[in-house]
């Protein structure tokens, strides 16, 4: 039976299995949109801009593992999706955007609302198609969540003209994914290697395990957690890795990196041996390339070929699947027992853990991240914004499981918290979900009120409200002489009566004895709430490493 | 150092942006960039020519590999391989230089594609070296245009008739 490309395109998404649609109209995908209209088991979800859509799929997607699914229009539509779609392919999120697109003959003639959007996003996503034919809807749809979820994951845009959706085939299903010949996933490393890392780790003295996004990613939290008590390394966790081993287990060190742990931080600078497991080194956490790990062998486990060696020498590059590779390593790795260094770490970590003063009768943002702890006994979904709140709440909140943690780590986006909060509240229906924020960031997408009003979303904003563009201020105190250059952002809305404008809730918070009874009041109503915290104006985050400093020149701030 | 890159490619559009874009993102070199139809209309072959020390060439074939449409990635090693490009220049001649444009020519066993009242157009091919030398002896006479293709290359059958057309390295 012949039917037209837009009901294809519905029909690959239930064969697809896509339960939510985060996306936008536009004239060009009318049609889509129409036939959307009577797809029942498909849940569209009106964001109030492109943006949120992309990030509210990003969202969802870290939140479930699932495959996160937006949809613009043509030109502005498109456009106003990029920074979604690199804010994935940075923390490689499986999504796949599909975009509208004039008709193919109108293509490359400056026409009303064109914009080449394969074009544009080639430099970030993992990879795009334009639809040139109806008759090849299914096959391409069908390959972007292949290639979108599996390998290394990341965003495929999916230009779709109006006149490919609108003409009309007879659907037909690949059952198998077309996949392109040099589609390559990587899984199981070669025995040598595995063999070679096995040794480096017997003969270690001070290993030192470094665990990102990939554990997340190929859910390898069980197998790490049983290798590094199995080698009895201490374990350090990137802001994208949060969550993939528990942060309550005595071996976790914390964060590494500018605002890392004095622990995780020295942990590198003074190990023999670094195990990185699906991490790639960023800058953000090496520091100083020339100061990093000095000492160390490194062993670097990565999906990605092209992340081994990027940053870092690597000494023992193994490529595969994290959990697959862990697994192989389990079957060989002899049992480390405990040393002087175990003891030596474990003693650091007690006496440099992150702190802030909490005796001042301030408000401190610290304090506010530690009472949502509290009250969620650690089993809320937390996005961030991005900067102070960000750290704050990687430093503060203590994740035992994985994707728990939902941050614009490898882009550092601004505005992507509220929006990833809704696509993870959507994803995760029962959870409690926290978008802990800075007043600058919840600016950038704060018409998503409107959407989680609307889908009844009981998502909570915590505003960590500095009256700052904080972590920009930081650095013009400490290295700037306090030139606070753009930064002060004094005029604001009020955000309690912003929040009850929109149909939501609204609770302005000053004084420390109210914090826990405003989370409290905030998780018991059944809708969006924003906490706005009227927090300490110039409070820093710490630790911290100088821009360009290596990681060993660790700031534990001017109070501990 | 410069390496001289095969890559096997979808033959599908949008290919060549993807690979060129992602030299310039990251700001590698391209020396130059060849591509058309391998023997099988599907997959094109491609010939970059780049430079760069061995951590470069490194992510840069790592970054080729990661490509969805690219299906093989090969540094060509200099003795195992053969490379040749193709020139045509068109040069300014008077009845005085004509044979003597002619003869060198000849030697570099170039073709003469087109004769005019003050030109000539002359096309020649073989490897980087020898086309360059024979660039270097036009230049006296002026050069009014070129057109250089670009290396192609491919990796030589390894076995005893290896080496067989040494000559044409050597300039012929
Ligand atoms: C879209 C975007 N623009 C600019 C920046 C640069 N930037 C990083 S942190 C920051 C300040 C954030 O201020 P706020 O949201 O108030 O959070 P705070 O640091 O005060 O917690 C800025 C401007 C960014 N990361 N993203």
């Amino acid at each position: 039976m012949k039917i037209s490309g837009s009901e294809i395109f519905v029909e690959c998404l239930r064969k697809e299995n896509v339960e939510i649609l985060f996306g936008y109209p536009g004239g060009v995908v009318i049609p889509l949109f129409d036939k959307l209209y009577d797809a029942h088991d498909i849940h569209f979800v009106l964001t109030r801009h492109e943006q949120a859509a992309a990030h509210a799929a990003d969202g969802y997607a870290r939140a479930t593992g699932k495959t996160g699914v937006c949809l613009a229009t043509s030109g502005p539509g498109a456009t106003n999706l990029v920074t979604g779609i690199a804010n994935a392919y940075m923390d490689s999120i499986p999504m796949v955007a599909f975009t509208g697109q004039v008709p193919m003959s109108l293509i490359g003639t400056d026409a009303f609302q064109e914009a080449d959007i394969t074009g544009i996003t080639r430099p970030i996503t993992k990879h795009n198609f334009l639809i040139s034919d109806t008759s090849k809807i299914a096959s391409t749809i069908s390959q972007a969540f292949y290639i979108a979820s599996t390998g290394r994951p990341g965003p495929v845009v999916v230009d779709l003209p109006k006149d490919v959706s609108t003409g009309v085939i007879d659907f037909e299903w690949p059952e198998v994914p077309p996949v392109p010949k040099g589609y390559k996933i990587p899984k199981y490393a070669d025995t040598a290697c595995i063999g070679e890392a096995a040794e480096a780790i017997r003969v270690s003295k001070k290993p030192l395990i470094y665990a990102g996004g990939g554990i997340i990613i190929s859910g390898a939290e069980k197998e790490l957690l049983v290798f590094a008590e199995r080698i009895n390394a201490p374990v350090t966790t990137t802001l994208m890795g949060l969550g993939g081993f528990p942060a309550s287990h005595p071996y976790w060190v914390g964060m590494p990196g500018m605002h890392g742990t004095y622990t995780a931080n020295m942990a590198f600078t003074e190990c023999d041996l670094v195990i990185a497991v699906g991490a790639r080194f960023d800058d953000r956490v090496t520091g100083k390339i020339e100061g990093f790990a000095p000492n160390a062998k490194i062993i670097h486990i990565d999906m990605d070929p092209a992340a081994i060696a990027k940053n870092v020498e690597v000494d023992i590059a193994v490529v595969g699947d994290a959990r697959a590779i862990l697994g192989q390593l389990l079957e060989v790795v002899e049992p480390r027992g405990r040393n002087g260094w175990n003891d030596y770490i474990e003693k650091m970590k007690k006496t440099h853990q992150p702190t802030y003063d909490r005796d001042s009768g301030i408000l401190k943002p610290q304090y506010v991240v530690e009472q949502i702890y509290e009250v969620t006994k650690g089993e809320a979904i937390i996005t961030t914004e991005v900067g102070q709140n960000q750290m704050f709440a990687s430093l503060y909140y203590k994740f035992d499981k994985p994707r728990r943690f939902i941050s614009s780590g490898g882009l550092g986006t601004m505005g992507y918290g509220f929006p990833a909060a809704i696509g993870a509240q959507l994803g995760k229906p029962d959870a409690v979900v926290f978008d802990i924020a800075g007043d600058g960031s919840i600016q950038m997408n704060i018409q998503e009120l409107a959407t989680a009003v609307e889908q009844k979303l009981p998502v909570n904003i915590a505003i960590l409200n500095n009256q700052y563009l904080g972590m920009v201020r930081q650095w013009q105190e400490l290295f700037y002489n306090k030139r606070y250059s753009g930064t002060c952002i004094e005029c604001q809305p009020d955000f309690v009566k912003l929040a009850e404008a929109y149909g939501a809730h609204g609770i302005r918070v000053d004084k420390p004895e109210d914090v826990r009874a405003a989370i409290e009041k905030a998780i018991s109503i059944d809708g969006p709430v924003i906490l706005d915290f009227h927090v300490d104006r110039e409070e820093n985050v710490w630790p911290m490493v100088a821009p360009g400093a290596p990681i060993s020149d660790t700031m534990e701030g001017l109070l501990s | 150092m410069r390496h001289i890159i095969s890559v096997i490619v979808e033959n599908k559009f949008g290919v060549l942006a993807r690979i060129s874009g992602l030299f310039s993102s990251r700001g590698y070199n391209i020396d130059s960039l060849t591509v058309g139809e391998s023997n099988d209309p599907s997959v094109s072959r491609m010939t970059i020519v780049t430079r760069g020390d061995d951590s470069i060439l490194d992510q840069v074939m790592k970054q080729l590999n990661k490509l969805v449409d690219v299906i093989e990635v090969t540094d060509l090693p200099r003795e195992n391989s053969v490379r040749r490009e193709l020139c045509l220049i068109k040069v300014k001649c008077t009845a005085g230089t004509r044979t003597e444009i002619l003869e060198v020519a000849n030697v570099f066993r170039a073709k003469t594609i087109d004769v005019g009242h003050r030109s000539l157009m002359i096309q020649i091919t073989g490897t980087e070296g020898k086309i360059n030398a024979f660039i270097k002896l036009m230049e006296p006479f002026q050069i009014i245009e070129m057109a250089r293709t670009g290396v192609v290359a491919m990796m030589r059958e390894m076995n005893e008739t290896a080496g067989q057309e040494n000559n044409e390295q050597n300039g012929q």
